[in-house]
């Protein structure tokens, strides 16, 4: 069983679909015993920095996930926001995240020369620079949904999994041993979005 | 500039079915929404636009149990836009499934509810639609689906809700709507290049090469409602969207 972590923001019931698309089973849950108890976990997102991690807070899942991601190295999906708060601060409500990774969010400006309209809101491709059981039968051409106006910088070029281009190179997908992060929607990114879904679960996962 | 265009198929609620306007007038019936997205799923759609066309003028909330249904089939984004006036139905539509709320008559009175949403939900899912007409030579905002007449022009409208914070902006013409005799690019260049955010313009589209000049003079997102759900000449009822290799075709150049 995977569990979608549940902070009441952000789409959980679309990837819930997408998972369950992909031939596994997902709750949406907050509850400690399901967090403890799944498999894998997804961290959505859909929303501000800030009241996301307050939220979190209230919820009273911040030490729960670390000792479930960091101590027991479950694996985690982090989709745009969710990855965003792995990181260790955002410029959004100028907020300290989960620390997870060596990493910063920030926001999209127009610097020079550069005619960008944020949010980066739309279809993108995303160039994978490495492989590995994420990108596995990844269809050519593929293309992923975002729609964020913040992004992630990675301080240690190994955690960036791909990048993608918006006036400036973005990372578009980091991981860090069991942690993974994606800027972009899988769960609204048609059969791209599944195939990354289908491997995600199949990391950690039986059939359901 | 590696984002690609996006041609958004507008979907038209009522009474639990989907429905085309001409002008915004004359609902007629085209089928079962379900069904609908189903077939945009197949087809992959970039994105779409679901709208409530009689949530707004009769006050009626949302349709959560519909668009709670829709959400669960979608596998693209998707935006709504009706009747919505409160923060409490905008955590009721979230819930839904949905990606990005549509505000438009809400905006008249209450324009404080943006900067309230975006401390919530972050500014990339509120979308600020703009209807507007042109009558005795004068361009107009509309609200309340084309009742209320304000003074406002639709580009002093657009630069004020971006400043309020909007992640998005729809620019709809009443006047063309339902009539694929192409987009209002005039309107289109002066908005796009007096806002930063990302622009979708609506109403008039009759063909791939609309698609390619809205394009071309700024646009991000493409709507279209009639092109994707009539066949001509006859308009007889056929959801239709453009191959992924004619898309591909549409750049800046």
């Amino acid at each position: 069983m995977i569990c979608i972590v549940d902070y009441k923001i952000g789409n959980s019931r679309s990837i819930q679909n997408m998972v369950h698309r992909s031939g596994y089973d997902a709750v949406i849950s907050n509850k400690h015993d399901d967090i403890k108890n799944a498999k894998s976990l997804i961290l959505p997102g859909v929303g501000h920095f800030a009241r996301s991690m307050e939220l979190l807070d209230e919820f009273d899942l911040i030490n729960l996930l670390n000792d479930e991601v960091i101590l027991r190295k479950k694996k985690i999906l982090g989709i745009c926001l969710g990855m965003q708060m792995m990181t260790r601060h955002s410029e959004e409500g100028d907020c300290m995240g989960l620390g997870w990774v060596e990493a910063s969010t920030v926001k999209f400006k127009n610097e020079e020369g550069m005619d960008i309209r944020i949010p980066h809101m739309g279809w993108n491709s995303v160039d994978f620079v490495q492989s590995g059981p994420i990108t596995n039968d990844m269809p050519e051409y593929s293309r992923f949904y975002f729609v964020h106006s913040y992004y992630v910088q990675c301080e240690r070029p190994k955690d960036v999994l791909a990048y993608s281009q918006h006036g400036k190179k973005i990372v578009s997908a980091f991981q860090k041993d069991n942690i993974i992060g994606v800027q972009f929607h899988p769960e609204k990114s048609h059969k791209y979005g599944l195939t990354l879904i289908r491997n995600f679960c199949n990391l950690h996962e039986s059939k359901a | 500039m590696n984002l690609r265009p996006r041609i958004i198929p507008v979907i038209l609620l009522h009474r639990q079915g989907v429905y085309k306007t001409k002008n915004f007038k004359n609902p007629s019936y085209i089928g079962d929404p379900l069904n609908i997205v189903k077939i945009f799923n197949d087809k992959e759609v970039d994105e779409l636009i679901l709208l409530d066309i009689e949530a707004s003028s009769k006050s009626k909330d949302p349709d959560y149990k519909s668009l709670y249904d829709i959400a669960g089939e979608a596998f693209m984004p998707i935006a709504y836009g009706g009747g919505i006036n409160r923060l409490d139905q905008v955590e009721e539509l979230f819930k839904t499934g949905i990606e990005k709320i549509i505000l438009n008559s809400v905006l008249l009175n209450d324009l404080n509810i943006v900067e309230k949403l975006v401390a919530i939900y972050g500014s990339q899912s509120i979308v600020a639609n703009i209807d507007y007409k042109t009558s005795f030579f004068r361009t107009r905002v509309y609200f309340y689906g084309g009742r209320q007449k304000t003074n406002f022009h639709p580009l002093e409208w657009a630069v004020k809700l971006a400043e309020c914070g909007v992640g998005e902006i729809m620019l709809n013409s009443f006047s063309r709507e339902g009539t694929s005799i192409g987009y209002d690019l005039d309107m289109l260049k002066k908005v796009v290049d007096s806002v930063k955010v990302p622009v979708i313009i609506s109403g008039g589209a009759g063909s791939v090469l609309d698609f390619q000049s809205a394009f071309q003079n700024g646009a991000s997102g493409m709507a279209a409602g009639s092109m994707f759900v009539y066949k001509q000449p006859h308009r007889a009822v056929l959801i239709s969207y453009p191959e992924r290799t004619e898309i591909d075709k549409i750049s800046y150049r």
